[in-house]
């Protein structure tokens, strides 16, 4: 299972040899291979004795942290998806990308994604379950701006990075806060401990971060406005992350977590009615849509409610269904994604107005988004598998439990709510496949002449379609062998759900019936109802505030940036001096360091004090004198000074070679200063010198008081005695502050070295600089 | 005794700092070259001063001056005296090439 998680990963660092090592095959033949060996491993795992495997591996065990993995049902489901449909997509881009794009990016990015999102659905480790959380939001951010020459590309991918990073941001606060309730990072072991959760004060936190993360991620309402604007990416990724897998995410997050924040009374208020709004608005907003991605952003969006819905119902059955769900949009979109990419590389548009008609130009393109289409509809054929699951979906909205308030509020609505969202699906599906390959052929407005697809293009969706029928006919095949165990996973008991198309006339059924009739009715009468769908201003109210965000922050940070980076290193000294000021005598108060009652002095003599009195008079002096020369033989006098109080101190070595530095110092200040412009007066202003004055001398007072402090307040004991007692035994010298130097501290000597070296280096290179412009 | 060089080291910083905020190159390195003299004397205060003889082991005396801050200073002068000569042709080559030492005149003019 790890090398599944890592395959993809590790694939990826090969890919810019493999493209640059055999140009002339399309980089997607040597992709093909990982995702489909994933297939295959997985779906070996698939029957009806399956159990959930657990793996660990030690990643950061002084934390407590491991890398965990579990494979149950859920995860097997989600990873089946994401191998499946990735190998089609894989596929499907082969024909769909030329061979001129940058092919290496587009791979790695997708197989960055693939071992993002297996990671994802198959850890057990929180932090590892957030790592490639957010490795998938990158990769989307990636694949969305795969076209960065584009404004809409660009825009988007920040967008969608922006919303689902925060959400991603969130869902750490989430899972941080569920770690130390529960002092573990295994989700398994969090799930046993749920009472204890229940019980914490952070109860609602926790739950408020989770579904934030998960919310953003699955697109919810009001989160869903990035959803739209990542369809700037090319076809493929739009069917792979942004319809079958990436976008689930957030639902996976949701059922993994289900015996947890189902516990909460509010659990079917937030995420079904989060889900049902969702549903209903992305499914009205569709209909207006004119751009057929754009019809299927928002269709996802709306699909995605509905799953969201369903998981917040509760129910044995709705979590199945939820689960059928899961697996049939996988299916119905992905292949309807691929249908538009394909109208879209034949034709050149993807505006609905432009197109019609294609039915007899691309026949087996229109055909696969009929049953593409109609399954999304919930037409009630035996053949789709999208009728199963909507009208599972209507049963268990029916069933809900009695509540009180405003809880049982939203249940009674909850049917109604259901049609009233199926039935705007219905038109939208409808209008998708009527609009796009029936009606008038409008061949002057279309960029290209269009023609069927190429036969490798047609292979993925038509395994798709394939894939809706067979379910469609024998829903057993997949219920007992892998949907079962996916909701047995969620909900913690066996399930025993059964599919069959006839149920015999009960609600359900008229709900259906329902739905097409007035679905029917709307798009016969469509013409007139166009103004109504115009006329809301839908979803331009969030994007208004997303942007409004997005700029007053910006504006925001640039504005307080600008008041401090002036490009005046003065200013910059200032700040860097204030910061240390106060940060250091906070710390001093806060820690009570702050100790003057020195005790065990040297005793004051007098040549000390003279030497000090003349040190302090000339180092005062260089502020005020206005002579190049006399400035620096102030500063030498100042230097020399030191030298005698080493002297004095018992320091020799110091002694003398403060000596000699001294010397050539201001042997090196006389040959330059000649070239230097002469000490001008200062003419600052009166505030300037207050300033300059304050912060020079509330820094030496503060040097001062903690070299008094520190010199009272010994807190370890010093090192010094080992060097003293060592030095002969282990040095082999008898003056102690060379041995310390060349010996003991041997390398710090050798990096002093390397610093005057590079001085060295630096002064001739600028001198040499000169001589070279000169020569000109 | 060390509360009087603690002072003269605040002295040092204090004048130091003064001439680093000040606009003239010259000035500035000035400036630093008074705070590393200050700094020396700081270290060299916390070690305790003359409590013993020089750090040189000779039979018979027990009490010697402690040494590692001094190992400390040293490798600090040597770094410092490379600084300063770096600072000086650096200002000097500046000033030739800008015809200016003010710092207020150096700023970048981009800001993007």
């Amino acid at each position: 299972m790890l090398i599944a998680v890592f395959l993809p990963l590790i694939f990826a660092c090969l890919i810019p040899f493999l493209s640059k090592w055999k140009q002339k095959v399309h980089t997607g033949w040597f992709v093909l291979p990982i995702p489909f060996s994933i297939f295959l491993f997985l779906i070996l795992k698939v029957g009806k004795q399956f159990s959930p495997i657990s793996q660990s591996y030690a990643w950061i065990p002084s934390l407590n942290i491991n890398f965990d993995l579990y494979l149950d049902g859920l995860g097997l489901l989600f990873g089946l998806l994401i191998s499946g449909i990735g190998t089609l997509v894989v596929l499907y881009s082969i024909y769909y990308l030329h061979k001129t794009e940058q092919l290496s990016h587009f791979y790695v990015y997708l197989l960055m994604f693939m071992a993002a999102m297996l990671g994802v659905v198959f850890s057990d480790n929180v932090y590892a379950l957030y790592s490639f959380w957010e490795l998938t939001s990158f990769s989307s951010f990636l694949l969305i701006g795969f076209w960065n020459h584009r404004k809409g590309s660009r825009y988007g991918a920040l967008k969608s990075m922006l919303i689902t990073v925060f959400g991603g941001l969130s869902l750490l606060a989430g899972l941080i806060l569920l770690t130390i309730v529960t002092d573990t990072t295994s989700i398994q072991a969090m799930i046993d401990q749920k009472d204890v959760i229940l019980n914490s004060n952070y109860f609602g936190w926790i739950l408020g971060f989770l579904f934030l993360g998960a919310f953003t991620k699955s697109a919810q309402f009001p989160f869903h406005i990035w959803l739209p604007d990542a369809m700037e990416a090319p076809t493929p990724v739009s069917a792979y992350l942004h319809s079958a897998t990436m976008v689930k995410a957030g639902i996976f997050l949701v059922a993994r977590f289900l015996p947890i924040v189902s516990l909460s009374e509010w659990f079917f208020f937030i995420v079904s009615g989060i889900g049902i709004i969702t549903l209903c608005w992305g499914s009205f907003i569709a209909v207006r849509q004119t751009d057929l991605k754009g019809i299927l952003a928002y269709s996802t969006i709306s699909q995605l409610g509905m799953i969201m819905a369903m998981l917040g119902f509760g129910t044995d059955a709705a979590i199945f269904a939820a689960v059928f769900h899961i697996l049939n949009h996988a299916t119905f979109k992905g292949s309807l994604f691929m249908v538009a990419g394909i109208v879209d590389h034949e034709t050149g548009t993807r505006d609905i107005r432009k197109l019609g008609g294609l039915m007899t130009l691309m026949p087996i393109t229109a055909t696969l988004a009929l049953f593409g289409t109609f399954s999304m509809a919930g037409v009630p054929l035996p053949f789709l598998n999208g009728f199963y699951s909507k009208e599972k979906f209507f049963k268990t909205s029916l069933e809900l439990e009695e509540a009180s308030g405003i809880v049982q509020a939203l249940a009674t609505a909850m049917p109604v709510l259901a049609v009233l969202g199926s039935i705007f699906t219905f038109v939208y599906s409808m209008y998708l496949v009527f609009g796009t390959f029936r009606g008038e052929y409008k061949e002057d407005e279309l960029p290209q002449k269009p023609h069927e697809a190429p036969f490798g293009m047609l292979i993925s969706p038509m395994i798709l379609v394939i894939g809706i029928i067979v379910i469609g006919l024998f829903p057993h095949l997949v219920n007992g062998s892998f949907l079962a165990h996916a909701a047995e996973a969620i909900s913690g008991h066996e399930s025993h759900a059964h599919i069959k198309f006839w149920h015999g006339f009960v609600p359900p059924l008229y709900m259906s019936l329902a739905v097409v009739a007035l679905g029917t009715l709307l798009v016969i009468t469509r013409k007139r109802w166009n103004s109504i769908y115009n006329v809301v201003p839908g979803t331009l109210t969030f994007n208004r505030v997303y942007d409004w965000l997005v700029d007053r922050t910006e504006l925001f940070s640039s504005k307080i940036t600008k008041t401090y980076m002036t490009g005046s290193l003065k200013l910059y000294v200032q700040l860097i001096l204030i910061a240390i000021i106060l940060g250091t005598i906070s710390m001093l108060l806060i820690t009570n360091g702050l100790n003057l009652e020195a005790t065990d002095l040297a005793r004051i003599r007098l040549p000390e004090l003279l030497v000090v009195g003349m040190m302090v008079l000339a180092s005062i002096a260089t502020i005020f004198t206005n002579n190049r020369i006399a400035a620096i033989l102030i500063l030498g006098v100042v230097g020399y000074g030191l030298s005698i109080l080493f002297v004095l101190y018992r320091a020799p070595d110091l002694a003398l070679t403060q000596l000699i530095i001294e010397t050539v110092t201001v042997a090196l200040f006389l040959l330059v200063f000649m070239h230097l412009p002469k000490l001008e007066k200062r003419n600052e202003s009166k505030g300037s010198i207050v300033m300059n004055a304050t912060i020079a001398i509330s820094f030496g007072a503060m040097m001062t008081i903690v070299g008094i402090s520190s010199y009272t307040s010994k807190w370890f004991e010093s090192i010094s005695g080992y060097f003293l007692e060592t030095s002969k035994s282990l040095g082999g010298g008898s003056n102690v502050v060379n041995v310390i130097l060349v010996d003991m501290r041997g390398l710090d000597t050798l990096f002093e070295i390397c610093v005057l070296g590079i001085a060295a280096l630096g002064i001739y290179g600028m001198i040499k600089l000169r001589r070279k412009k000169e020569a000109k | 005794m060390e509360i009087i060089t603690s002072m003269l080291a605040g002295i040092l910083f204090a004048t130091g700092v003064y001439n680093l905020l000040q606009k003239q190159m010259l000035r500035i390195i000035i400036g630093t070259a008074l705070l590393s003299h200050g700094a020396h004397l700081f270290i060299l205060t916390m070690g305790k001063l003359k409590r013993g003889k020089p750090p040189i082991l000779v039979e018979g005396v027990e009490n010697y001056v402690d040494p590692l801050p001094q190992a400390l200073i040293l490798t600090s002068i040597v770094i410092s005296f490379g600084v300063t000569s770096f600072l000086l042709v650096l200002a000097y080559r500046a000033s030739l090439l800008n015809e200016t030492d003010n710092m207020e005149e150096l700023r970048g003019s981009d800001h993007e």
